[in-house]
């Protein structure tokens, strides 16, 4: 039985004819979307590689039913950059060398904006790497990561500050 | 995956009608039943999608001081409920020693309680299992097994109940609210999971079609407020189930007891109550001795299911601990690495 579904990805409504519903958001965004930045690594929610922000919150794409997500708005790591302008978490992911092989990387920027969206770690490195143990980088960049974490928390306090002033 | 039907009822009574059929199996989140369904250990015929029911995502306060939470609240939006954690601290601290950020974002209350055993003997289907297919044996019993149960095992199972929110909410006499064929019913919590006997294929005392729709706190669980913490061992300090876990509760008047309550995760099948235990600190100051005795208590019945006898006296450190940090009283904040026994914020005074 064919199943119609529709999403909003990055922004743009899509509609959707699943002939199975097997289908992940995962396969969905890469097979269907050609949006392969989100990546597959265990495909069994233990590595985060598949990190994507659904109605604002960050899950893991691979253990999501694309049929159970009618409606969903979804943003991807094709989604945060502002054109030719990186998102500040991006921009701090290169400076801080957050990455090697590049790899889990969409999905631990994925997740740095879900967390600061939750504001539950702020500025503190323990709770940063505690809020971002979802996300395994087989490279060992993990003390790269946590400083591009810290400088776009500061980044995002800072502008806050100034938009409240 | 095997291939399945799709169902995606309106309402709750269209649900049970729909999951009564043989082979049908409830859909909330997914994160432990699409895992099961990739590794080809559950292979349900038909998923019923409750993800679209309306009413089951609320946290409503009753008027007789209890709590109702729906089935399809968050994990995250649970644990991240200042009147929540507030109220039910162990509750929260556990929730978020759980999973991932990612994972507790989707995570369902009703699919925390009915997720599956980590075993991996059960998530290996070229293993013999008597959870997974009934009759055909365990290899846990003889294969690597240091994280199996030391309490309620038997020789067909073996497995342990892998939740973390169980464990206090056990603790606090949580009550689940169940829609079946015949109607709403209510069942406490410690009645849901089952010990393995001779059926380890059944995991609860759910009948087909039986959905969860809530959890309710009882309003003396809001009593513990002051004198709650849930810990738990892991093999790494974040993002890994329970080797043991405990939640302790106190109710503490002028210097002494009035009530305790302590369950245990990670030791056995289901959330492990220990009832006896409680009684020990009934009217006394809550010392060192006590909890000793607590411990000692709570572990009487336990056995080594394998080479897992270091999990026993592990599992009577971790009460003392968990006593000893209740009664010195609740952290305003929730600990930088929610329920680690070896963060360097918990305060914790060695026992």
């Amino acid at each position: 039985m064919n199943h119609s579904i529709s999403l909003t990805v990055n922004g743009a409504r899509r509609e959707f004819v699943l002939d199975d519903p097997r289908v992940t958001l995962l396969d969905l965004l890469r097979e269907r979307l050609h949006l392969t930045g989100t990546k597959k690594g265990c495909d069994r929610g233990q590595c985060g590689a598949c990190t994507i922000l659904v109605d604002g919150k960050r899950i893991n794409s691979c253990l999501a039913l694309a049929i159970s997500h009618e409606g969903a708005d979804i943003v991807t790591i094709e989604g945060v950059a502002r054109s030719d302008q990186l998102h500040p978490v991006q921009a701090a992911f290169i400076a801080h060398d957050g990455f090697q092989c590049g790899f889990c990387t969409p999905g631990q920027i994925m997740s740095a904006i879900g967390m600061m969206r939750e504001a539950q770690a702020g500025s503190d490195p323990e709770r940063i790497r505690e809020c971002m143990s979802g996300n395994l980088c087989r490279c060992g960049a993990y003390a790269g990561i946590v400083d591009a974490v810290l400088e776009a928390q500061a980044g995002m306090d800072e502008s806050n500050q100034r938009r409240s002033a | 995956m095997k291939p399945f039907d799709y169902v995606r009822p309106a309402t709750v009574a269209e649900a049970v009608a729909a999951a009564a059929q043989p082979g049908a199996s409830y859909l909330a989140a997914g994160t432990n039943l699409l895992d099961l369904m990739k590794g080809g250990v559950s292979r349900p015929d038909r998923l019923v999608d409750l993800t679209h029911l309306e009413g089951l995502d609320a946290i409503d306060r009753l008027a007789d001081g209890g709590l109702r939470i729906g089935a399809l609240v968050s994990n995250a939006d649970l644990a991240h409920d200042a009147a929540f954690a507030k109220s039910y601290p162990a509750v929260a601290e556990a929730l978020l020693s759980g999973a991932s950020a990612q994972l507790r974002n989707a995570a369902t209350v009703g699919g925390n309680l009915l997720q599956r055993t980590r075993c991996a003997y059960f998530y290996d289907t070229a293993s013999r299992c008597n959870k997974r297919e009934a009759g055909s044996g365990c290899d846990a019993r003889g294969g690597e097994n240091r994280t199996q149960a030391v309490l309620g095992w038997s020789a067909n199972c073996i497995a342990t109940h892998p939740s973390d929110f169980c464990v206090p909410l056990v603790a606090l006499d949580a009550i689940v609210e169940i829609e079946g064929k015949n109607g709403r019913r209510e069942i406490a919590l410690d009645e849901l999971h089952r010990l393995p006997g001779d059926t380890p294929e059944r995991d609860s005392a759910l009948e087909p079609g039986d959905l969860i729709v809530a959890v309710r706190l009882p309003p003396a669980a809001r009593g513990f407020a002051a004198h709650a913490r849930y810990l738990k061992v892991r093999e790494r300090t974040s993002y890994a189930f329970a080797v043991v876990s405990a939640a302790a509760a106190l109710r503490i008047e002028n210097g002494k007891i009035y009530e305790a309550r302590l369950a245990l995760g990670g030791v056995a099948a289901k959330p492990w109550r220990a009832r006896a235990a409680e009684d020990v600190l009934r009217g006394v100051a809550p010392t060192a001795d006590a909890f000793q005795e607590v411990a000692w208590r709570a572990l009487t019945d336990a056995k080594p299911s394998g080479d897992n006898a270091f999990k026993i006296e592990l599992a009577r450190r971790i009460v003392v601990r968990a006593l000893t940090l209740a009664a010195a009283g609740t952290p305003a904040r929730m600990p930088a690495l929610p329920a680690s026994p070896f963060a360097s914020t918990s305060g914790a005074i060695h026992a």
